[in-house]
């Protein structure tokens, strides 16, 4: 559930309603940010800014343009991609060791008490290529509906329908 | 609207995803609201893709909290510092105001009331003066009737009762050196209005009447001893009730006293 009544307390600035929601969406957000970036010095950077700034900003999140965790996700998402196209991040020459989430997530050795880690790992070793690509672009990579019809090269209808059963599948193994 | 249809369209997976355009978006924030089957299936989606992304943190950033609460502690508490101190000195400030304002009100009425008092007790002051005064006054003449009474060149003539009044009296202090005669007209009554008592010094043989003055503002005269000039060689005095103003010659109808002046020793 979106706690709405958290985020307006948020908005009046009130900073234990932040650490509550902090608490709800920083691990998936870190999780964002990191098969971003794949290095957990900035990684923890970045979550830092990205609070911050919902800190900050949070007057600027209005619930009639979408729900309050893809207005984090935009932040995180944006910083990220910064990061990646900065000076720092290109001096340092980093080689991405993955490629998507899904090399991520089989790279990880973490598995947070918040999710279902037999349900996830079900899922990597069933998810179809196709579904790969949709979820890195349109979740981890922040593209728009348009931007990956046309990276994947299929048709926007598609994108949405597909998309729609690689996440009941997701669903279906975590509710397992 | 085919809610089912809605659902299985996948737009509510891209809604969360930020995939829309805003336009998109803010239409299906608007269905949601109408609909909690479809807001139902957006939380369960979005729960999903927590839970996936979640799955692909290092570890929980339970560092990163503490960091960012010093952070907004620091940045908050500046501003927040002055902001409520504002407020407090506003609000102490309006507070002030009303009290000073409550102060002045009872201060303008103490003054108010104290300025009454002062211009009573300042009538009261001039009213005892005026008394003093008056007592002075008073003072002063009783000591020169008495001068006059003790000199030895008085003559004391006492004036009866005659018809009119048959309880009347009056008394005559004539001093002949200085030629002022001292009419005591206490025990005459009161003239009635609009008529005046008139002395007259009188020579016997033939009857002559010289009026030597009016005992005037008879009323207002406490003492009811009035000074008179007689330079005359009178033999009796006599005092008439005439009208205001007195008469040229006597009305012996309304003579109320009459003395003869005793001879010369």
């Amino acid at each position: 559930m979106q706690q709405d009544g958290l985020i307006l307390e948020l908005q009046n600035g009130n900073q234990r309603a932040f650490e509550r929601l902090y608490e709800l969406y920083s691990e998936s957000i870190f999780g964002i940010i990191y098969s971003i970036v794949q290095d957990e010095k900035i990684a923890e950077e970045i979550l830092q800014d990205v609070f911050l700034k919902v800190w900050d900003n949070a007057g600027s999140y209005n619930s009639d343009k979408g729900r309050f965790f893809t207005w984090i996700l935009n932040i995180a998402r944006n910083a990220s991609i910064d990061e990646l196209r900065s000076k720092r991040h290109k001096n340092k020459q980093k080689n991405l060791k993955a490629d998507n989430f899904v090399n991520v997530l089989e790279n990880s050795t973490h598995f947070s008490n918040r999710t279902d880690a037999i349900g996830i790992k079900k899922y990597i070793a069933v998810l179809k290529p196709v579904c790969k690509k949709l979820i890195d672009l349109l979740f981890f990579k922040g593209f728009t509906q348009k931007e990956t019809a046309e990276e994947l090269k299929m048709p926007l209808g598609t994108v949405k329908t597909r998309n729609r059963a690689c996440i009941n599948k997701l669903r279906e193994l975590l509710a397992e | 609207m085919d809610i089912k249809e809605y659902i299985s369209s996948g737009i509510l997976e891209l809604y969360v995803y930020g995939a829309l355009t805003e336009e998109e978006s803010r239409e299906v924030s608007r269905v949601l609201k109408e609909h909690p089957e479809i807001s139902k299936e957006v939380e369960e989606i979005e729960q999903a893709l927590q839970e996936l992304s979640t799955a692909a943190a290092p570890y929980y950033p339970e560092d990163i909290l503490a960091r960012i609460r010093s952070k907004i502690t620091n940045s908050r508490t500046i501003p927040l510092k002055p902001k409520t101190r504002t407020n407090w000195v506003s609000y102490i400030g309006w507070a002030a105001c009303l009290l000073l304002f409550v102060g002045l009100f009872f201060l303008m009425r103490d003054n108010n009331q104290l300025r009454d008092q002062l211009n009573s007790e300042r009538v009261k002051v001039a009213q005892l003066e005026q008394q003093i005064a008056d007592a002075r006054n008073d003072a002063e003449k009783t000591r020169e009737l008495l001068a006059v009474l003790r000199s030895k060149n008085i003559s004391r003539v006492p004036l009866q009762g005659q018809a009119p009044a048959p309880e009347a009296y009056a008394t005559v202090y004539w001093n002949q050196q200085e030629n002022k005669a001292y009419i005591d007209g206490k025990d005459l009554p009161e003239p009635p209005s609009g008529m005046v008592y008139q002395v007259w010094s009188l020579k016997l043989d033939p009857l002559t009447p010289t009026s030597i003055g009016l005992l005037s503002e008879f009323q207002e005269d406490d003492n009811k001893i009035f000074t008179l000039d007689n330079a005359n060689e009178s033999e009796a005095f006599g005092i008439t009730l005439e009208p205001e103003g007195g008469s040229e010659t006597p009305n012996l109808e309304q003579l109320y006293v009459l003395g003869t002046v005793a001879a010369a020793p």
